[in-house]
Order: C-alpha cells, then sequence, then structure tokens
C-alpha cells in the first residue's frame, strides 16, 4: 500500500470547495432569464378534480404561464413509469396504473402534484399557485396497507382490483410447510418494518432549460443517475429524444436513494422550459419533501422460524404486505421483492425458505427504494426472530447465530432463494464483535445499571446484504428493464495529467477521491493529478448511476478495466520507443521497463508520445484515452456483525445507546476513512429508524409527520459514537475484490437496537417493540406487559 | 414595496433593494450570490443556513434582511483566508466531518460559534451545541471528532 | 411568505403607535416562532414591527430579590446571565434548553410567552415562578396571563415590556423533551417560594400550562418527592398526539415533578 493508493485514507479531494462554501449544488445555479416554479399541490389522500380555474392566477402579477396535467397529456408527454416488471404467483403481470406527472381528474395523495405555476420570481410563483382553484370533491382513502387489502377498502385505482399491484411468491412452498412439520420449536413473530422518509439535508430541485438554435433541453437534477433519468425521460417520458437531452446533476446534497427515481417536477420543469422559452427552476421546500420524496420500508409481515432440537434452523416463513403508496415509483416494485425476499436466507444455512409478498396501493406517497431498499427490511425480519428464538429456546443469542452460520469452507453458497454467495467468513466478525463489545463484561454492566434504576439490554445483528448490483442478464431474466453495469473511461492528457470519467455519481461518498485512487494506484500517477468527472450526460458516455453500494465494485470495476487497456497500449508504445519486444516490457508504479535492463520510460512519457506520436509503433492508434463497460458476474456480499447495548429509563421509557459496535466484511476497502464514515451514517439511519423515526397517516392519508417538527430526525445527542472495526474476504468476483459499504449501517443497526431494547426488557415480560421505540412506545410497552402479567 | 437593507457582510459594505419579507439567507444567496450558506428546511431546524451576525452563530432563514440591517454578518465564505482553511475547517477535512457538504457550512459556522463560547469543549457539550444542526451522511460521529480536533488547533 | 410592511420603531411609544395605526400590525422580536409561521403562509400581518433595537426592552435588572428580565432579552442572555444564574439557577437553566443555541441566540423571552404556545419551555418558569408580566399599560400577575392555547391576557395594542420574577427558597426545571421538535413534551417547573410552592406544567396542557395544585398542596406540607408519590395528574385535560398519549403525558408529569423537586436539592 502507497501513502495514496488502495488501502490509505487519503483525505478527500472534493472537501476543500464544500468547506469553503464553494459547493455548486442546484440551487446555487441560476440561469440567465431564469424563471421560478411552485406546484399546486393536494390538499386531500383521495379526490376527483371536478375542474380547475387558471384564470386568477394566469392574471396574477409575475406569473408567466400555468400549466396542468392536461396540457402535459395534450403534448404527449407520457406517464412517469416504474421500470421493473413483477409477475405474480398466477402468472399475471403486477399491475401499473397511469402515473402522470400532473393529476388529470383524480388526486391520490396529498402533495400529488396538479398545476405547475411559473413566474418572474419565487414568491410570485408561490402567489399565483394559491389562486388556482381546484374544484375537488373529497373521496373515502386508505393509508395502512394492511386495510388497503380489505374488501371494504376504498379502490385507489379503479383499475387495481384489491388494491393489489402483485402477489408474488419465492422459495419452495411445499418444502418449507414440511420442514415445519419436523420442527421441535417454531418462533412466530408479527413485525413491521416503519415507513421513512429519507431527508436528505439538500432538497430535491430541478432546473429546466430550453436552447431554441439548437433545439436541445437541458435538465439540472438532483440526481444520482442523471443517464438513467436522460433515458426515461427521453423514452419514455418523451419529452425530446436522448441526443437532444442533456442531464447534469451537479454536486448532490445526499440521496440515499431518494433521488434516484425520475419525479415528477424535473420531468415538468424540463418539458415547461420549452413551453415558455426560458428557463424553469424549482427548488422542494422541505415540507415538499416530506409530501413528494419517495418514502422508503413500509412492510407489514407474519414470520416464522422453524428450529430442530439442536437449535439448527430448519425453515423460515414469511407473509409481507408492501406499501406501494398511491403510484408506483421508478424502482418500487423490485423493493419488496427481488432485493428482500432473496435475501432471507440472512448469513444462515436454513434449508427451506418461502416468502409471499403483496405489494399493495394506498394514498400515501410513493414508496420506493431507501438506503438498504429491501435488504434492512430483510434482516430485520431474520435477525428479530433468530434473537427471539434464542430467548425463547434458552440459548445464548450469539451462539445460536454461530450454529446456524455458511460455514467458511462453504462458499460460494447457494441459498434457497436465488442468490449465491461469494464468500465470507460470517463466524470471524460475529468473533470481533463480541470481543470489541466486551460481550463477556456484560452481566457486570447490566448488574451496575440495575442498581442505578436502569435496565440494560444487549442486541446483535448478523446481517449480509446483495450490493454491486448487478449482472445485466439475472436483472433482465428478474424482470428489471435495464441492464445493470457501468462504464468508465480514463483519459490521460498529453502533459501525463489524468482525467477519468465515470457513470457513477458521488453524493457524499467522496468519488473524486476514492476513484482518483484506484486509478492512481493502477497505474501509478499521483491522486492530486486524476480529476473525476461525473453527473454530466455530455460528459460522462454512459452510467447507470449510484445505489445499492454498487459504485465501487462496478463502477470501480470500469475503471480497472479501462486502465488495463491503458496498459495494454502503453506496452505498445513504450515498447517501440524503447526498441524491445512489447514481451519484455514491465509496468509496475507508473514505469514501463524493459526486464532486466535500467532502461524505462514513464506513463505520463508514454502519454506525452502517444499524443505527439513522431517515434510511434506502426498500426496504434495515437491518444491514450480508453473506455469500459463493466457487467459484474454477481452481486456482492457483505456482511457482519453488529451489537448495541442500551440502558432504558423504566420511568420515562427513554432509551440510550451506550455502547454500539459494527464489524463489517467489505472485501478489499480502497479508503478506511471514508468507509468507516459510510457505516456511521448507515448505522445513524438505522437507529433513527429504530429509535425515532416513523412517518405516519391518519386515517383519511393526511401525512402527520410533514415537517422536522414532528418527524425526529437524528441528531447528535440522539446518536451514539460507533466503535467500528472491519474483517477482510476479498470478493473473487471482481478485480478490487470489493463488496460495497454504503447500506451496511442501515441494514443491520435496526434489528440491533431493537434486539437491546427487547433484551432491556425481556425479564419485565416484553416481547416485542414496536420501531420507532421512543420513550413513549418503551414506556407503553411496559405498561402492557405489566398489565399482561397481572 | 421594496426597501433598501445595508449591512457588512464578510468584511465588505454592501446594500440592496429587497422586499421586507426577504429573508437574510435569501439576500446572502440571491442579491450577494454568496450560496456557501444553504436552505435545508422551513422549520428552522436543520442549520444549514447558520451564519454570525454580530459574531454569534444564527439561523439566516429565520431573520430578515431587514433585522441585520447594519449587523456584520459573516458567511463559510469569510473563514478561510488566501486560500488556506480556517482550523475549523482544516479539522473537518483531516477528520472526514463532511459527506455530502451540503450541511457542512452551517455546521462549521456553528462549531466556530461554540469554541468561542467554550475554547475546550466535551464530546457532550458539542453534541448538545449541535441541537440545530442536521447531519444525514455522518451520523455526527466524525463531526464530533472534527470539532474537537478544531478546537485544539483553534486554542493553540 | 405574503408581503408585508417593515417597521423599525426607536422608542415603546412608537412602537405602540405603530402598532395601532397598522392595519394588522404584528410585533417582530427575535423572530423565532413568528417568521416560521409567515414562512407557511399561516398568517398574513399587514406590518411587522420591529421592537428588537428598542433598547428600553432588553437587558437583565437585579434590584434585592427582584430579577426584571426586558421583553426583547434573548433566551441566550438569560442562560449566561450571572445575575440570573446566582438568583435564581432554574430559570438560567431553562432558558438553556430552549430550542438550540441558534434559536437562543434570537429567540426573546417576550416573544416567547405572548405566543403561549403549548409547548414552549418559558411559560412553565414564568407561571411557576409566579412571575409579574410588565406591558406598557399594566402588570399582570402569571395566573392571569396565560389564558389558553396561544392566548393571554394582552390586549391587540399591549406590548410586553418586561418580566419580573422575585427570587425564590429553591426551584428547579425538568423538561422531557418532544423527540422531533425538541419543544417540551412534559416540563415541571417547581418552586419554592414566599408563597408557597408551585408546580407550573407546560407541553402537556391542551390549554397550555397549567399548576398542579394538589401536588402544591402536599409539598406545601412536605416538600419532598415522596409527598406526591401518590397523586396522579388526570389526563382528561391533556394532549394526545403522537408523540405521546394523555396517560403517558399524565404519568410523565410525575416523574418530571418528582425530578424537579429531587433536583432543587
Amino acid at each position: 500500500m502507497t501513502s495514496e493508493g488502495i488501502g490509505a485514507s487519503v483525505r478527500r479531494k472534493e472537501d476543500y470547495r464544500f468547506l469553503t462554501g464553494n459547493g455548486h449544488y442546484l440551487d446555487d445555479i441560476n440561469r440567465q432569464g431564469q424563471a421560478h416554479a411552485s406546484f399546486v399541490r393536494s390538499p386531500h389522500a383521495a379526490a376527483k378534480i371536478n375542474g380547475i380555474d387558471i384564470s386568477n392566477a394566469t392574471n396574477a402579477p409575475g406569473v408567466i404561464a400555468v400549466f396542468t396535467g392536461k396540457d402535459l397529456a395534450d403534448d404527449g408527454i407520457g406517464p412517469l413509469i416504474c421500470g421493473w416488471a413483477i409477475t405474480s404467483k398466477n402468472g399475471d403481470a403486477h399491475n401499473a396504473p397511469a402515473h402522470p406527472a400532473l393529476a388529470v381528474d383524480t388526486v391520490r395523495y396529498v402533495g400529488d402534484a396538479v398545476a405547475i405555476v411559473i413566474a418572474e420570481t419565487l414568491e410570485q410563483a408561490k402567489d399565483g399557485a394559491e389562486q388556482v382553484a381546484v374544484d375537488y370533491e373529497e373521496l373515502p382513502a386508505v393509508a395502512s396497507p394492511v386495510g388497503a387489502m380489505s374488501a371494504s377498502s376504498p379502490l385507489v385505482h379503479d383499475d387495481a382490483p384489491g388494491n393489489l399491484c402483485y402477489d408474488w411468491e419465492i422459495g419452495d412452498k411445499a418444502e418449507t410447510d414440511a420442514a415445519f412439520e419436523k420442527a421441535a420449536h417454531v418462533t412466530h413473530m408479527d413485525i413491521v418494518n416503519n415507513r421513512l422518509i429519507p431527508n436528505a439535508v439538500e432538497p430535491r430541485a430541478a432546473i429546466g432549460e430550453y436552447d431554441v438554435g439548437g433545439d436541445n433541453l437541458t435538465l439540472y437534477t438532483t440526481s444520482q443517475n442523471p443517464h438513467v433519468a436522460r433515458l426515461v425521460l427521453s423514452a419514455f417520458n418523451g419529452v425530446a429524444p436522448e441526443h437532444k437531452l442533456r442531464v447534469i446533476a451537479p454536486d448532490v446534497g445526499g440521496g440515499f436513494g431518494s433521488k434516484i427515481f425520475i419525479y415528477a417536477e424535473e420531468t415538468v420543469c424540463l418539458w415547461a422550459a420549452r413551453k415558455v422559452r426560458q428557463p424553469v427552476k424549482w427548488t422542494a421546500a422541505r415540507s415538499e419533501s416530506f409530501q413528494t420524496d419517495a418514502h422508503g420500508r413500509d412492510h407489514v409481515s407474519k414470520a416464522e422460524l422453524a428450529l430442530d432440537a439442536d437449535g439448527k434452523f430448519l425453515g423460515l416463513r414469511v407473509n409481507t404486505v408492501a406499501n406501494m403508496g398511491a403510484y408506483l415509483s421508478t424502482f418500487a416494485t423490485c423493493v419488496p421483492s427481488y432485493l428482500y425476499a432473496t435475501l432471507l436466507a440472512g448469513q444462515y444455512t436454513t434449508p427451506a425458505i418461502y416468502c409471499d409478498v403483496q405489494a399493495v396501493f394506498t394514498n400515501t406517497t410513493p414508496v420506493d427504494a431507501y438506503r438498504g431498499a429491501g435488504r434492512p427490511e430483510a434482516t430485520f425480519v431474520i435477525e428479530r426472530l433468530v434473537e427471539q428464538a434464542a430467548k425463547e429456546t434458552g440459548r445464548d443469542p450469539a451462539e445460536l447465530r454461530r450454529i446456524n452460520m455458511v460455514p467458511v469452507d462453504a462458499f460460494p453458497y447457494q441459498t434457497p432463494v436465488i442468490q449465491q454467495y461469494d464468500c465470507g467468513n460470517y463466524g470471524a466478525a460475529l468473533d470481533v464483535a463480541l470481543d470489541k463489545a466486551d460481550y463477556a463484561g456484560f452481566a457486570q454492566r447490566r448488574s451496575d445499571a440495575e442498581a442505578r434504576g436502569k435496565r440494560r439490554g444487549i442486541g446483535f445483528s448478523s446481517y449480509i446484504e446483495a450490493c454491486g448490483i448487478a449482472p445485466s442478464a439475472a436483472v433482465g431474466a428478474l424482470g428489471g428493464g435495464v441492464g445493470l453495469w457501468e462504464s468508465g473511461q480514463i483519459r490521460f492528457n498529453p502533459t501525463g495529467n489524468v482525467t477519468i470519467f465515470t457513470g457513477s455519481h458521488s453524493h457524499g461518498q467522496g468519488h473524486e477521491t476514492t476513484f482518483a485512487q484506484i486509478v492512481a494506484t493502477r497505474l501509478g500517477v499521483a491522486v492530486e493529478n486524476v480529476e473525476v468527472v461525473h453527473g454530466d450526460t455530455d460528459k460522462v458516455m454512459f452510467g447507470m448511476g449510484t445505489y445499492g453500494s454498487r459504485s465501487a465494485a462496478v463502477g470501480g470495476s470500469a475503471l480497472c478495466k479501462a486502465a488495463d487497456k491503458i496498459v495494454e497500449k502503453g506496452m505498445k508504445i513504450a515498447a517501440h520507443i524503447l526498441e524491445a519486444s512489447e514481451d519484455d516490457i514491465e509496468f509496475t508504479d507508473g514505469n514501463f521497463t524493459v526486464a532486466g535492463t535500467d532502461k524505462t520510460m514513464s506513463i505520463g512519457e508514454v502519454a506525452f508520445a502517444a499524443y505527439v506520436p513522431h517515434n510511434y509503433p506502426e498500426g496504434v492508434e495515437p491518444g491514450l484515452n480508453e473506455t469500459a463497460f463493466y457487467d459484474p458476474l454477481n452481486f456482492s456480499f457483505p456482511a457482519g456483525t453488529h451489537i448495541c447495548e442500551v440502558e432504558i429509563d423504566p420511568d420515562t421509557g427513554s432509551v440510550e445507546i451506550v455502547n454500539y459496535t459494527a464489524i463489517d466484511d467489505f472485501g478489499t476497502v480502497i479508503n478506511p476513512m471514508i468507509v468507516e464514515g459510510q457505516v456511521h451514517g448507515g448505522v445513524a439511519q438505522g437507529v433513527g429508524q429504530a429509535l425515532l423515526e416513523g412517518c405516519v397517516y391518519d386515517d383519511a392519508g393526511q401525512l402527520l409527520t410533514g415537517s422536522f417538527m414532528d418527524y425526529a430526525m437524528p441528531r447528535a445527542s440522539t446518536v451514539p459514537s460507533i466503535d467500528v472495526g472491519m474483517t477482510e474476504t476479498p470478493s473473487p468476483l471482481n478485480p478490487l475484490g470489493v463488496k460495497g459499504c454504503g447500506e451496511a449501517g442501515a441494514i443491520a443497526a435496526p434489528a440491533a437496537t431493537i434486539n437491546a431494547v427487547v433484551d432491556a426488557l425481556w425479564d419485565l415480560g416484553v416481547r416485542d417493540v414496536p420501531m420507532p421505540a421512543t420513550a413513549s412506545a418503551v414506556w407503553q410497552t411496559i405498561q402492557s406487559a405489566a398489565q399482561a402479567a397481572e | 414595496m421594496p426597501v433598501t437593507v445595508s449591512m457588512t457582510v464578510n468584511g465588505k459594505a454592501v446594500s440592496g433593494e429587497v422586499e421586507p419579507r426577504t429573508l437574510l439567507v435569501q439576500f446572502i444567496r440571491e442579491n450577494l450570490k454568496l450560496t456557501g450558506t444553504h436552505v435545508g428546511c422551513d422549520t428552522s431546524q436543520c442549520g444549514a443556513c447558520v451564519v454570525h451576525i454580530d459574531g454569534t452563530s444564527v439561523k439566516s432563514c429565520t431573520v430578515l434582511a431587514m433585522q441585520a440591517e447594519g449587523s456584520e454578518v459573516n458567511t463559510i465564505e469569510s473563514l478561510a483566508t488566501n486560500d488556506e482553511l480556517h482550523p475549523m475547517q482544516a479539522a473537518f477535512r483531516e477528520n472526514h466531518g463532511l459527506q455530502c457538504g451540503f450541511c457542512t457550512p452551517g455546521m462549521v459556522m456553528s462549531a466556530v460559534d461554540l469554541v468561542k463560547e467554550n475554547p475546550d469543549p466535551s464530546e457532550q457539550e458539542i453534541r448538545e451545541w449541535l441541537e440545530g444542526n442536521i447531519c444525514r451522511c455522518t451520523g455526527y460521529h466524525n463531526i464530533v471528532k472534527s470539532i474537537k480536533a478544531g478546537a485544539e488547533a483553534m486554542r493553540s | 411568505m405574503y408581503e408585508f410592511d417593515y417597521q423599525r420603531p426607536a422608542s415603546l411609544a412608537d412602537a405602540v403607535s405603530a402598532l395601532q395605526s397598522a392595519e394588522d400590525g404584528q410585533l417582530l422580536a427575535g423572530g423565532h416562532t413568528l417568521l416560521p409561521t409567515l414562512k407557511q403562509r399561516l398568517a398574513r400581518p399587514s406590518d411587522l414591527i420591529d421592537i428588537s433595537s428598542i433598547g428600553e426592552l432588553r437587558g437583565i435588572a437585579v434590584d434585592g430579590d427582584t430579577i426584571t428580565v426586558g421583553a426583547t432579552t434573548t433566551h441566550a442572555e438569560v442562560e449566561g446571565s450571572e445575575a440570573v444564574r446566582s438568583a435564581i439557577p432554574a430559570l438560567a437553566d431553562l432558558a438553556g434548553m430552549i430550542g438550540d443555541p441558534q434559536v437562543r441566540h434570537r429567540g426573546t423571552i417576550g416573544g416567547s410567552i405572548a405566543n403561549n404556545d403549548p409547548a414552549a419551555d418559558y411559560p412553565g418558569a414564568v407561571l411557576g415562578l409566579g412571575a409579574t408580566v410588565v406591558t406598557n399599560k399594566r402588570e399582570i400577575t402569571a395566573d392571569d396571563f396565560f389564558l389558553g392555547l396561544f392566548e393571554t391576557a394582552l390586549a391587540e395594542d399591549e406590548i410586553i415590556t418586561a418580566v419580573r420574577f422575585s427570587k425564590p427558597e429553591k426551584a428547579c426545571y425538568m423538561k422531557f423533551a418532544q423527540p422531533a421538535s425538541r419543544f417540551s413534551l412534559v416540563g415541571a417547573f417547581v418552586a419554592k417560594t414566599s408563597g408557597g410552592v408551585r408546580v407550573a406544567v407546560t407541553g402537556a396542557g391542551q390549554e397550555g400550562v397549567f399548576r398542579v395544585t394538589e401536588m402544591e398542596a402536599a409539598l406545601d406540607a412536605n416538600f419532598s418527592a415522596d409527598a406526591i408519590a401518590n397523586i396522579a395528574v388526570p389526563d382528561d385535560n391533556l394532549n394526545s398526539d403522537i408523540h405521546g398519549s394523555a396517560e403517558y403525558r399524565a404519568h410523565l408529569i410525575g416523574v418530571m415533578a418528582k425530578r424537579a423537586i429531587a433536583g432543587c436539592g
């Protein structure tokens, strides 16, 4: 390892601009002649639109134009799409009712956009929006996913009977049922995975711009995947052909999934820019983010784990109802199916698994991928069940896990639910975690706490996730509408420095640094001489973007391939100039050397020769610029064990995390500082889900947690300091050996935290605690347990 | 009816014609084109907009531009001198106290004010001080570490 | 925000006349309650009358056992005041628990109590200490000042100029914060004053801050946590929402009151 190559905690190249206020986030961009947009939104969860009167708004001061869904439809702008097809048990395709960017005759959730008002200033646009008179006829609404399945529920879409999107299954039901027949013990649980609101601190925003001269459109947008946005806006929404549309995602202030999707607002701003011949800018107010950013999670499950007399897992049976919200967001359908149930084996050798999932529509904001996307829900089901089973059967929870873990010599390991795990050493991570968390000393800490009137508990979560998504052929076979490869380009400039172009997008992950480290290591150039370009469809040839912890495993691997091509070409050039056979050239640390001699030239000199090819091999093209597309061979499977220790004040129900230990196996680590930062952030989000965050709708579909006043965000004083450690089994399936680290914390932490809370209260008769385990919820749970005991 | 507002921002006398309803953050971002100060919420909670007025940290989304009339306002752009990072900025970089960078200007401005009031804050004091600064990326772990290091650097 | 006119009177008298002549004038001090409300377009005043630069409304004065806090004195100033801390440490502590540091740098005592948000902290201290609210017209005792949810005894053209506190024998405020807003879910202010023990509860009541007279009587007889151990606050007039049931709030009143008593030392 060099001081700045792979494995070094290189300080980030992007930090200077962020720290000095010189980042360029979307709202910092202002285009010449730009107008401002405000959206008219439904205050009702369900209503028929009997009419929209825009006359007052059109005449309001400063208003340039007002458009409704009819205007979009008249221009042939297609509805928003969902790009993943799921086939139900009965062979039917999933139900995908139309999702117009601006509602035409019905609104289906609070915040559903009805019209756009474009004005000279933002305040004028807002003033104008208040003048749009929408004649709503309120309809009955349903917000709860289980409620939506009842026969008496109102229908969110007339063409979605039973509010059903799909009824899907995975695994062998008969085999699983048979496994339960043989069980010595079965643990049953009802498990709710609470609905979350992503809340990246930068709100979503967009500027649409039309260039009359070239008939080109440009969209500036807060996107994790600008090329995918361009593809969808072109191919499905029909806003502009792909070659006439440029999408720029500049510095983006966090995404966590919520900025993957192609939303109504950017679609409409882009289309409207051509209509009004002016750039149209929209920036979400936080209250709009709450209502319109795709939400996450929202599963209701019944889960059962069958164990034999020795504690070996025999079977797992899960039924899950998943809330899709009012419409299908871009990748909504794959989250509670292929990103969820295919992970239900966890780290264990459970031989028989069956899961069926009913995805349902409700009158709520669309639900889609949010940090972890399906995998946190799977981990929560498994790890709650395992912990509960340990308690019910009187086993040590760590040991019950250990005896069921996939052993080191069993890889590659085929699970009963599609996935084939590449490598891992789950027991090693567990051992390190037990040691770091001082599990042996817990009993003493618990009794010390008791003396102080506090209840102390410890909880585990041995998680696994599938990252580095994903092999295109597999994606296609499972219903995905795209390939999930990535592109990379390495361009040496004549003076020897390097510009690299990646289809991954960095919105906090630090790719400008880590991707430079990869290329620096592979090509022997200094990190400071490598510039990373991303986020612009006119600069980067193509890309699938950043989500699912895929950037290093897929985007980084594409760069490795491109680097290999650079070296290959450099060999030819160096061999010619050094007057040696290509076979005799060795490339190390940025130098091409004739083996066994001191004849050498640096890669910078080779680059110069490639651009000034005066003395140059015949048949070799000038220039040193290589591109590569990398399609992964499989998912990667990060895994590890997190241990959470809590103290609960029984008088108030307050939960304090007193220790949190995270031991993760991410394969090869490119930049430990950045990877640890990803774990910290993920754990905070997972702890947030467990203890603080919960999106609440009332029965009429009104969002009760519509601002930071009611939606509890993790704060510095409410999340713990986190003890992070790593084990390392490099993935054999990609050239870097990386697995992905972006989501692990959010996947592992909820189960570890809730398991600790339940452990603390078990002796009081508490058997489960809902998420978020707020003080109020914990206190109520303690009271209920006490009443039940009476 | 537009009104004229004047103040000193980052050491420079500035004035502008604004509507009375203009917030200080809007004046800073839109009139002065200083876009380092961010807006992340509309309920005065996230702290991405923290600036100093007369040496004290405030949320510029909850102050009218007119309320800052005649004041000394300092934004994130004022901290680095001659391209050299302020010790608190340098500590954030060294300790990976930022990821997406959006909350960072407010976080740093808040931290600098903390150290002015409390030159050697404990971890607990730092965490409590950050009550009004929300970060979604870092889990605060490295922010706390950065501020501790930044405070030490500012003391020496 | 809707449009409004902005005025900055230089004296209290000018502020009063501005308030009287405006069609629908609103006083602006720190603005930390008013501006968020305006940003949500939940109010539409014709004029904002900024009283923050009126010198006579700001500052902390000590006269024997009496502490007078000017209406536009910020929470941070109260929190950091040596005079307040030595006379009524519970008041300084409470000011330091409001919002966050940036809110405390701007928010004012006058603004807080004039708004009378049921989850605000200051009403707990004002009622708990039996303070006197001084206005441009009169003096109003705390017991007469808080009339209900966002309602006070203030007339339309009445301006709070100061709040006057008498030093108690001992006092303590215990706050249990709502997890999202960090306002008070339940805050209990317990004070042993020359006129007897006062227990004021904020955050919990449907009608805003209120006193728990049953606890006061018990504590007058025996100032100890045990004295109120068996006093259950009825939950019928308490808030119930996603952050806590009325039953939970009722329970927390007992817990916080007991901790406040313990905190009195």
